[in-house]
């Protein structure tokens, strides 16, 4: 096969070899179509206007190579130093893409609540996949995703059975850390809830040791009526590491989908978080964070597409950029002819605290209805004089009165997620990243 | 008294290109309460966040002496160390931040400038409580943000309670009677009058007579055009109240 770029052409040589799978005659082939996909689309350019603020170039001018299972290790010491305080969840690792059992905790997931990893299901189950691997997350969606399904070496698949509750969160732990020379990571994450079944799914990323991987990562839900999903994902890849995700879910009628995506780490991040909803009285929550500066590059774009009357989307991104760091935001909604009554309200606001940082941030609305009611809006600003006018006022210090109100900014999508031994975490380590963030724990 | 606890002398101030304050002078006792009243744009406002050290607004001439010191030299964290305290017309909600945690820290920050040990958890939990309840707030205040989601009337009593807890030489309240109902002025009132002592100076800048019902001042204040035009005592806002401030624009007019 010809490819669209040497670049391309070379990660698809790297990348080949033996895969869990490979004998079930339907995964091969979905796997060699993606390939083919791959190599036809290339890795996206900023000639593409979904891509028109990123530039790959980066990850394209880097050699990764496909990470080797026998090396997929990580202290345990150091796996236990992720854990998040109070938090009492079923755990899956991953180490640059592979399952570690040895480090994971599944206990207390049984039949209604089944958490497997991906390349299991692949070798020893993988009837049960036919109709979700590639089921929502089109390959097509970008060269990455394409490579994601031709190259991914694990996951998890998730199965919620239907009037279940999945009593603890399910967190899926992937660590990138460092290798001779730098890998790739594929993970895959699929998750199908059934009627009335709930759960709250982290993915939660982390890059070690300055590890200069790419972390490519593809997630598949899947609601049924009347499901509830909150899904959080928390990217902290390390300031030399990439990471790229996308997110595809279709909703059912009356399912409720809560996105908390929080980026932090990467110099380079591209998230995509895609919903449909498919059904009457589907509804749907997106929040974000973003932090960056020095030299970071994050870009979250997101696709609600309201496909049926009566469906409702919230979205809500906020951004603090420091030093040179660039945000890019894209927010689409798209409303299908004849979904009316929807409602759909748009907003992100962004916080520059130096003269070189930069956002780009864009609404893209396309209404086809005409009785819907809809909102966005997009501010980009500094910190509020009258608020650290006010903090002084009172006695403290102009340090401590711009990290209070820098916190106080990203609060305001920290108060939004429901899980208080993950938001209790996160503000910690929102204080932690922040200038003068030691001033500001004794204030919260 | 041998000398003013507040002494404004000759003060002119703008904002951007406008000259907001020509000429003002103002002397303030230790145990007085003063009313600052005005039409709109008067300059009230202006002092009141001149007072407490407000960047926006340049000083282009007089002198503010606070204590025997040049107030205007102070940064304003410096202000509230030295005991200036300025009630905001409009309180600034900050998510995630403690209102009692802010308060705590801004009292230590101001008795660490003094020498001051830092305040003792319990006693200080216990003065808090005691004083949320003299405000009608419930114990969910000390859990709560800093004005995030406080109703108007809630913002304007938090400004008191934080009042009541710093313990201000200096207080200048800013329209704090703006917005309420006449139960909350109450109990605004109730806050204000329960600070007055023999050490401590209150200002009240208002543009209604109607709080000074509840607040009976020592001295008051007309402001117009950036100056005082007439000062005398409670009767001041009385006849303000009957003649309107076109009155005093007209005695302002045959003055000038």
């Amino acid at each position: 096969m010809t490819a669209a770029d040497d670049t391309t052409a070379r990660l698809i040589e790297r990348f080949a070899g033996e895969r869990p799978g490979d004998s079930v005659g339907w995964i091969a082939a979905a796997r060699r179509t993606a390939a083919e996909q791959a190599a036809q689309a290339g890795l996206p350019t900023t000639r593409l206007e979904d891509w028109k603020y990123t530039s790959i170039k980066p990850i394209a001018k880097r050699d990764f190579a496909r990470s080797d299972a026998r090396q997929a290790t990580a202290a345990a010491d150091a796996i236990e130093a992720l854990r998040i305080p109070g938090l009492d969840a079923h755990r899956l690792v991953f180490v640059n893409g592979h399952f570690a059992a040895a480090l994971s905790d599944r206990t207390g997931a049984g039949d209604r609540v089944r958490v497997r990893n991906l390349a299991g299901v692949f070798a020893e189950d993988a009837a049960a996949l036919r109709d979700r691997f590639t089921a929502i997350a089109p390959s097509d969606f970008s060269g990455f995703t394409a490579l994601n399904t031709a190259f991914c070496d694990d996951g998890a698949f998730i199965e919620l059975a239907a009037e279940t509750r999945a009593e603890r969160p399910i967190e899926l732990l992937f660590v990138s850390t460092r290798q001779d020379e730098p890998v790739a990571a594929h993970p895959r994450v699929i998750v199908t809830a059934g009627h009335h079944a709930e759960a709250t799914v982290i993915e939660h990323y982390v890059g070690l040791d300055d590890a200069q991987n790419l972390t490519n990562a593809v997630t598949e839900v899947s609601l049924d009526p009347g499901a509830r999903m909150t899904h959080y994902r928390i990217q902290r890849e390390s300031r030399k590491g990439f990471h790229v995700g996308s997110v595809h879910v279709r909703q059912a009628d009356d399912s409720r989908y809560e996105s908390h995506n929080v980026q932090i780490g990467g110099q380079l991040a591209r998230t995509d978080i895609n919903t449909g909803l498919d059904a009457e009285g589907a509804e749907t929550l997106f929040n974000g964070l973003y932090l960056a500066n020095g030299r970071q590059h994050v870009d979250t774009h997101t696709r609600i597409n309201h496909n049926k009357p009566y469906t409702r989307s919230e979205e809500a991104y906020r951004g603090i950029l420091d030093g040179h760091a660039r945000g890019v935001f894209n927010g689409r909604v798209y409303v299908a002819p004849h979904a009316q009554k929807i409602e759909a309200y748009q907003s992100n606001d962004n916080l520059l605290l130096s003269g070189k940082a930069e956002i780009d941030t864009k609404p893209e609305l396309e209404i086809y209805a005409d009785d819907v009611v809809c909102s966005h809006g997009a501010t980009v600003g500094q910190l509020d004089a009258n608020a650290l006018f006010y903090l002084r006022s009172r006695g403290v210090d102009p340090d401590t009165a711009r990290g209070l109100l820098l916190y106080a900014f990203a609060e305001a999508a920290i108060d939004r997620m429901t899980l208080p031994a993950l938001r209790e975490w996160l503000q910690g380590f929102v204080i932690e990243e922040l200038p003068h963030g030691e001033r500001v724990r004794e204030f919260v | 008294m041998s000398e003013a606890m507040l002494k404004i002398e000759n003060l002119h101030a703008r904002v951007e290109d406008a000259e907001i304050l020509r000429g003002l002078d103002l002397e303030v006792n230790a145990g007085e309460v003063h009313a600052i009243m005005g039409p709109n744009g008067s300059g009230k406002s202006t002092l009141a966040h001149i007072l407490a050290g407000r960047g926006e607004y340049e000083v282009t001439d007089g002198s503010v002496t606070y204590k025997g010191q040049d107030l205007l030299t102070l940064e304003p964290e410096e202000r509230a160390h030295a005991g200036v305290f300025l009630a905001f017309q409009y309180p600034v909600e900050i998510p995630g931040v403690n209102n009692v945690y802010l308060l705590k820290a801004a009292l230590n920050a101001k008795r660490k400038a003094q020498g001051l040990e830092e305040v003792d958890a319990v006693d200080f939990l216990s003065d808090v409580k005691q004083k949320m309840k003299l405000m009608g707030m419930d114990d969910s205040f000390l859990n709560r943000s800093v004005n995030q989601g406080f109703s108007g009337g809630e913002k304007k009593r938090n400004e008191v309670f934080q009042m009541m807890v710093l313990e201000p030489e200096l207080c200048i309240m800013d329209e704090t009677d703006s917005g309420l109902d006449i139960d909350a002025l109450k109990v605004v009132a109730r806050g204000v009058n329960e600070m007055r002592g023999p050490d401590r100076a209150i200002v009240l800048v208002t543009h209604y007579q109607r709080l000074l019902d509840h607040i009976q001042p020592d001295h008051v204040h007309v402001l117009a055009g950036g100056r005082v035009l007439k000062s005398g005592d409670k009767s001041l806002a009385l006849e303000l109240e009957e003649k309107g401030y076109d009155w005093v624009r007209q005695e302002e007019a045959s003055t000038a």
